[in-house]
């Protein structure tokens, strides 16, 4: 049937096309954050400048450090990893209209129990056991996003300060967890490690690389597709866009809210958790360097998409791992990372201050 | 051990003095939530001006320019968000977080540039007390209030000039007025986002004072996040306050009393010191669950845009 | 002699539309100046620019004789210029007093606020102009009525002599009015200059001296109140004769649809909103509930809704569905056109294809196996939805944001009509709409009462419930005062019912 084939040929063909036009205008969509990046990484020069240190030293060496080699490729994917899960769960909070700033909290809860799984069972084959961690932990942040999100829904009580101090309360259980019950013998807080079981196989000698940054695509795959195929993520966009309008078409606006922040903490708490089944293989007291915040950094500057997350996490991955070579090797102090990331967010949240640097002739403009 | 080792005077006049920090942010957060703008970022206000503080008196060997410099360290990010907020539009919860993290990164980054250590600073010159003479010849009150360092006097004169200023005088009824209607405001020919910009540096600067007490009014010296989630708390005992300068005061107490008693209890090392550091953040929580009365302050958050 | 206010020339474009195109305006001292004009015509954008919330893009303004540039309400004010909205500019929780003075506060020594003296100050004012209010209350206690007197109160407390009140009758009840004209008077003989903007040309009629009419942003003409009537008026407004009646079908059955018993509600304020409303509504049948904005309106719908909690009873087709959510009771074929469009009705960010499907969008056929959005079913609704109801949009996947405000109501109706609903609950659905849009959403309506559905038609607008209704229903204070056949009933008896008067 030559109506058929060509049919298919056209489908294939506009297909392609399609891909390419939403790539461009994403790009193109993209520029502002770009842009925001650029400007942070400049201002960050000016602060190493008057201190006293060399940005271009900094800064090449940073990037070397990240991208320069397979191991530091390696690094940098692994420490994008648990940034994407933060991301993607600050994300989707707040496409229903909810700041999630606890996920912090919620990754070490999940890392906790996923520990606390894959080092309570022995004798379980892989197959059972390493799931069984993994979607505990997940539950586990989950129930700490869930936390929040009943006493938003029933008690008026705003998240962004209880989903903050819930954070705290996870950093010190965790903590106490680790330094008493639950603690190795030894001098370092952590935990005894977990059964081979539970581990997350490696997929990149002689770097950490875990399966983790697997399952963190698949996440942002899934995440987009439930924000904008489904018929819930419809209603989450809606309850973030218009409340009121939602609950007046028929949407009930608390169940929303709450399943959003499950959700939301659960993404989180599989970020704990895949982080610690893969890359560490036990829980250690402070293991997370701020990857809750580096998410929140890491959503914005993404554009609040998915696939603009997963981009942006990768840099930020890289800015902790090549920050890492840098403060070796130049002994510049590692918290410039941290200012580099505020720098990020604000410009990344200002796209009338980047239109208003552009209209100041600051910034060449550039045309796709 | 008895009871009394716990719970005496000490304890209360300790109350105080923990709620000092809280009490000077509440009052800031109050300022710009009037104004109709969210500061998330006392946090960051705070420690910054911690650290000014403790960077200028290691410099200039005198407590009070530390001061100095954490109110005006605090008033120039007050005056940042509100330039971000007001002028760029931005979403003034991120903003205030944007501010959060650089204040943890700058500080630290530059603690370690002038110290060498990004864990804490060398000790300073602090805050000496001072005991205030009639006053602390009172029973058992005066042991409480008597002897403080001069930010604790500081924090409770301005609460009171704070309530006078925002509910006796003019500029405190348009500051509500700005606040809860902007559009009236505006036509009734008051400068709407001057208003803005002075209220939330105010902010800061009350964020910044908060700080200086910390670090110079109490351990005279800089560390890591030594603020440990102070300007949440602050927010918290706005909200309890149901945004009144004495309301806040007294929330503020609330939760000092709770910081102390969490330091106490770790000092006779009754249990362990993670589990005691939860109190205050979960007082917070308990207290966002349980004011039922209004949950929604008197303003309107809008960003406020001309044509 | 020399007028109050003169504008020449002025003109003002926003995106996509010019608001005053090159108008000649001018004001006498002393006289009330009726400015008329439809919902769009430009009467309140030129009013801001004399009021210094706009700024013009080219014309001069003369006050008092002496050319001037008003950059801001300060200087309006300083020259003596006062506008009263017509949406209150009041902060809620300040009491009457604490709203005059913002912005002239008298203080003590400089510093404290002299709360005496303005009581004082404000009291005689009170009484000169005959304006009588509580100065210690609360605005948010206060009837629009009062408020409205509040906000004319603060102008002349700033020692405006040019008032310009807009739209100040759309809020009061007929008795209110009659109120309000008495004080205009009393503002005129004190020699008192009053600009009245409005749309209503019976009123501009009765109280003012001369009245200039605007049509889409152009002077049509100016014209002295005795020397003119109703219909030229209406002429110059609309450039047609515009009579709205429709044909409706006579229709013989009378199965109830709807039926609600002794409803009780309160407010968002925490006062009562509803006393125990009873009514009925039948199948083919538009029941008119007239009656002046707030006095339950909004907070009835919210109860039939199911998104505000109340007493009584109510019956879809004799079902109890008082404990239902609004997504069952849309389910169960409830429609709704809602008061507030961007608030309840639209979600602006969505594109019109997702707004369209909005309410039914976890159910088959948009929802496939309870899971997956059907994005290809949802898109061939959408198409036949925007054909059949002619919605003007570039593609469905336009932000609703962009759509015009006519357009933007069109997704309303087709989404809510294509339901195929037993009851539709229309509020205030033509407010703000132009012409052709009101007219397009009116003949929806009778469509749909047509082929059998009930309507539930909540209007501020006389002629509107004139237009379509079957039976007319007259609110009052949260109470149905009463149900009346517009065969046996007039304007007059309606208007008195309004406002609480008792029927013959």
């Amino acid at each position: 049937m030559p109506e058929r084939i060509e049919e298919k040929d056209l489908g294939a063909e506009r297909l392609l096309r399609r891909f390419f036009v939403k790539f461009k205008s994403g790009l193109r969509r993209m520029l502002p954050q770009v842009l925001a990046i650029l400007l942070a990484f400049l201002v960050g020069a000016i602060v190493l400048l008057i201190t006293g240190y060399s940005p271009v030293d900094a800064y090449t060496v940073m990037i070397t450090g990240a991208f320069g080699d397979v191991f530091g490729i390696g690094q940098t994917l692994t420490q994008a990893t648990p940034i994407i899960f933060t991301a993607l769960a600050f994300l989707f909070a707040s496409k229903g209209g909810l700041f999630n700033i606890g996920a912090e909290g919620q990754l070490l809860i999940g890392g906790f129990i996923a520990a606390l799984v894959g080092i309570s069972f022995n004798g379980l084959p892989s197959f059972v056991h390493l799931p069984m961690a993994l979607l505990t932990g997940t539950l586990a942040g989950g129930i700490w996003g869930l936390i929040p999100a009943i006493l938003k829904t029933k008690l008026g009580a705003h998240e962004v300060i209880t989903t903050m101090m819930l954070s705290y309360v996870a950093l010190y259980v965790t903590g106490y967890m680790v330094n008493y019950p639950y603690k190795a013998p030894g001098w370092v807080a952590q935990t005894i490690p977990v059964a081979l079981s539970a581990e997350l196989p490696r997929i990149l000698q002689p770097t950490q690389l875990s399966a983790a940054i697997i399952l963190a695509i698949i996440l942002v795959a899934v995440t987009y597709y439930v924000l904008f195929r489904t018929a819930f993520g419809y209603e989450v966009r809606a309850i973030g866009l218009n409340p009121t309008a939602a609950e007046s078409n028929g949407i009930n606006v608390k169940r929303g809210m709450i399943l959003a922040l499950f959700v939301s903490g659960a993404m989180a708490g599989l970020g704990g958790a895949g982080e610690v089944l893969g890359v560490h293989r036990r829980f250690i007291e402070g293991f997370s360097p701020g990857y809750g915040w580096d998410g929140l950094a890491v959503a914005l500057v993404g554009g609040l998409n998915p696939v603009g997350a997963l981009l942006a996490a990768v840099l930020f991955g890289a800015l902790r791992s090549g920050g890492m070579v840098m403060t070796r090797v130049t002994h510049v102090p590692l918290d410039i990372i941290s200012i580099l990331q505020a720098l990020v967010i604000i410009f990344a949240a200002a796209p009338m201050l980047i239109k208003y640097l552009i209209k100041k002739g600051r910034i060449k403009r550039w045309s796709f | 051990m008895e009871l009394l080792d716990i719970i005496n005077v000490g304890l209360f006049a300790a109350a105080l003095r923990m709620a000092t920090p809280i009490a000077f942010a509440a009052l800031g957060g109050i300022f710009s939530e009037r104004v109709g703008i969210v500061n998330i970022g006392l946090e960051g206000m705070m420690l910054t001006g911690a650290f000014a503080g403790v960077t200028a008196s290691f410099f200039s060997g005198n407590p009070w320019l530390g001061v100095l410099a954490a109110v005006l360290v605090g008033g120039l990010l007050g005056l940042l968000h509100a330039l971000l907020t007001v002028k760029f539009v931005v979403n003034q919860i991120v903003s205030g977080t944007g501010i959060n993290i650089f204040a943890l990164g700058f500080t630290a980054y530059m603690c370690q540039n002038l110290w060498g250590s990004r864990g804490a600073s060398e000790s300073v010159q602090g805050l000496k007390a001072i005991s205030i003479p009639l006053l602390k010849d009172i029973p058992i009150l005066g042991d409480i209030i008597g002897e403080h360092t001069p930010l604790v006097y500081i924090m409770l004169i301005v609460t009171v000039l704070s309530y006078i200023l925002l509910f006796k005088t003019p500029t405190g009824l348009r500051i509500r007025a700005v606040g809860e209607h902007p559009a009236a405001a505006d036509t009734a020919g008051i400068n709407v986002l001057r208003m803005k910009y002075l209220c939330v540096m105010i902010s800061g600067m009350f964020a910044g004072l908060g700080g200086a007490f910390l670090s110079l009014g109490h351990l005279n010296l800089f560390a890591w996040g030594m603020t440990g989630g102070r300007g949440f708390i602050a927010l918290a005992a706005m909200i309890l306050g149901q945004w009144m300068p004495f309301g806040a005061f007294g929330a503020s107490l609330l939760f000092g009393f709770a910081d102390a008693f969490q330091m106490r209890l770790q000092a006779l090392g009754l249990l362990p010191p993670q589990i005691i550091l939860t109190i205050p953040y979960l007082l917070t929580v308990a207290v966002l669950a349980g004011v039922v009365r209004r949950a929604t302050p008197p303003s309107d958050y809008k960003p406020y845009v001309k044509e | 002699m020399i007028s109050a206010v003169e504008m020449v020339g002025i003109t003002k474009t926003f995106p996509g539309v010019i608001a005053n195109d090159k108008i000649d305006f001018v004001v006498e001292k002393g006289e009330i100046h009726g400015l008329l004009g439809e919902n769009g015509a430009g009467k309140t954008v030129l009013m801001s620019i004399l009021y210094g919330l706009y700024r013009p893009d080219e014309g001069k303004i003369f006050v008092h004789g002496n050319e001037v540039k008003i950059d801001g309400p300060n200087i309006a004010i300083q020259l003596g210029i006062g506008m009263v909205h017509q949406h209150f500019m009041l902060v809620p929780s300040l009491t009457v007093a604490e709203n005059i003075i913002l912005g002239r506060e008298p203080a003590k020594n400089k510093v404290l606020l002299d709360i005496e003296r303005a009581l004082k100050d404000l009291e005689g004012f009170c009484g000169r102009y005959r304006l009588e209010v509580d100065l210690k209350s609360p605005i948010y206690t206060l009837p629009v009525g009062t408020q409205q007197r509040v906000e004319i109160l603060k102008t002349l407390y700033r020692g405006a002599d040019i008032l310009i009140l807009d739209e100040p009758t759309s809020v009061l009840t007929p008795s209110e009015v009659e109120e309000l004209f008495k004080a205009l008077i009393a503002l005129k003989t004190q020699g008192k200059t009053v600009i009245f903007i409005s749309h209503k040309l019976k009123e501009v009629l009765a109280i003012c001296d001369r009245i200039t009419v605007l049509r889409r942003g152009k002077v049509v003409g100016t014209v002295k109140a005795n020397e003119t009537n109703v219909d030229d008026l209406a002429q110059m407004m609309v450039g047609r004769n515009v009579f709205l009646t429709f044909k409706k079908k006579e229709v013989s059955s009378k199965e109830v649809v709807l039926r609600v018993e002794n409803l009780k509600a309160i407010n968002d304020r925490g006062l009562p909103a509803l006393r125990g409303i009873t009514f009925e509504v039948h199948a083919s049948e538009i029941l008119g509930v007239a009656g002046v904005e707030g006095n339950g309106q909004t907070e009835l719908v919210d109860v039939l809704m199911g998104v505000r909690k109340s007493e009584g009873k109510t019956l879809l087709e004799n079902t109890d569905i008082s404990e239902k959510t609004p997504g069952d009771r849309i389910r169960l074929g409830i429609s709704h056109i809602p008061e507030d469009r961007n608030k309840n009705g639209l979600i602006l960010d969505f594109s019109v294809m997702e707004n369209l499907i909005l309410g039914s969008q976890n159910e088959p056929p948009f929802t496939s196996d309870k899971v997956r959005l059907n994005l290809k079913e949802a898109s061939n609704y959408a198409s036949r939805l925007i054909k059949d109801f002619s919605i003007k949009t570039p593609s469905q996947e336009t932000p609703a944001r962009h759509l015009s405000g006519g357009t933007q109501q069109k997704v309303i109706v087709a989404r809510e009509f294509s339901r195929k609903p037993k009851l539709i609950i229309a509020s205030q659905p033509t407010r703000g709409l132009d012409v052709g849009a009101t007219e397009y959403v009116r003949t929806k309506l009778v469509e749909m009462r047509d082929q059998g559905c009930a309507v539930l038609l909540i209007s501020a607008d006389l002629d509107e419930i004139w237009a379509l209704s079957d039976r007319i229903a007259v609110i009052y204070e949260g109470e149905i005062v009463a149900i009346k056949d517009p065969e046996t009933t007039n304007d007059q008896e309606i208007g008195l019912l309004m406002t609480g008067g008792k029927s013959a």
